[in-house]
């Protein structure tokens, strides 16, 4: 990892929410930072460019558009990687984790509404041989800030 | 066509500021341009997704990864019912925490109904992190797990909509 200047810092630490919806949010951020819209710009394309700064953009809640769930299978380490391969053969399937645990493969499902997600599952079970447990979101217990990133 | 009030629209808003918006100084009046509307139209739409309640944040997302924030675990916790609410939002209010779910148990292979997030910058640092939410939650009685994440196999977009109706790339949502 590399140092980041403090103008870096700032633009990643501060404005992980509150995008300004004005005609011209980069001069606003700027304008806070006591910068040109120009370096703004130029550092986002750079950390974009990076990896460090995926986008720009809007994170929403799941659930509240289409349907989602959280899936676990417990696979047998020697199939996990084929397993794994055919999960993420699914469109509807996003995130694909290997976890530390008896349950081991981790993966979100979304889909177009709830019949649609049922059938995936269905066919995911169905194709990999194992059962899959669906655990779909019921509360929200958190207000999501953004990150906070500790420079030391 | 009165493109405001037409629920494709602010469907098809969804998708571009979830993928991003452009990094040019009219950023809007570029999303207009794509969308075939008017730049107020875009603010407007976007504030009144935002209304709603559906957006979590708006804003510069980070991977963590990249910053060197390289251990990821997943705390279950298995918690009264009557008391999920009140511990859930102990839990959710560090902001190390980056989500925190309750979710159904699945008895009896899976007794957690409550999931957290928790990102560090290695195993012992989250490890850590967890045994801080224990002493301030007082969850000392409580059953819980770290899973903590090794290889990744996939990680890109959901797409919410379906595609053939909107003609749209993929892009990455609700990391």
């Amino acid at each position: 990892m590399r140092e980041y200047s403090k103008l870096e810092q700032r633009l990643l630490n501060e404005f992980q929410q509150g995008m300004p919806l004005t005609a011209t949010p980069y001069a606003d951020i700027a304008k806070q930072l006591g910068v040109y819209e120009t370096t703004v710009l130029e550092t986002l394309k750079r950390l974009q460019t990076e990896g460090v700064v995926s986008r720009v953009g809007a994170v929403f809640r799941p659930n509240r558009i289409g349907a989602s769930t959280l899936a676990a299978m417990a696979v047998p380490a020697a199939e996990l990687e084929d397993v794994a391969a055919i999960v993420n053969g699914f469109d509807e399937v996003n995130h694909n984790y290997e976890r530390e645990h008896h349950f081991n493969l981790w993966f979100v499902v979304v889909a177009s509404d709830e019949d649609h997600l049922e059938q995936v599952l269905a066919e995911i079970e169905d194709r990999c041989g194992y059962p899959v447990l669906d655990l779909p979101l019921l509360n929200e217990h958190f207000i999501d800030l953004g990150f906070d990133l500790k420079w030391t | 066509m009165d493109m405001r009030k037409d629920s494709s629209f602010e469907n098809a808003l969804i998708e571009v500021i979830s993928q991003g918006l452009p990094l040019v100084s009219h950023p809007y009046a570029a999303i207009a341009e794509q969308l075939d509307c008017d730049e107020i139209q875009v603010i407007e739409g976007i504030n009144r997704i935002m209304m709603r309640g559906d957006m979590k944040r708006f804003g510069v997302v980070v991977r963590h990864r990249k910053l060197g924030y390289r251990a990821n675990g997943m705390v279950v916790w298995d918690i009264p019912d009557a008391r999920v609410t009140e511990i859930g939002h102990c839990i959710g209010q560090y902001s190390f925490v980056t989500l925190c779910y309750q979710r159904p148990r699945r008895l009896p292979e899976w007794p957690y109904n409550l999931f957290s997030m928790i990102h560090g910058q290695d195993r012992d640092a989250v490890i850590e992190q967890v045994d801080f939410i224990v002493r301030q939650c007082g969850l000392h009685d409580i059953n819980h797990e770290i899973l903590f994440s090794n290889r990744c196999f996939k990680q890109r977009g959901a797409s919410y909509a379906r595609k053939h109706d909107l003609n749209l790339p993929e892009r990455v949502l609700n990391e």
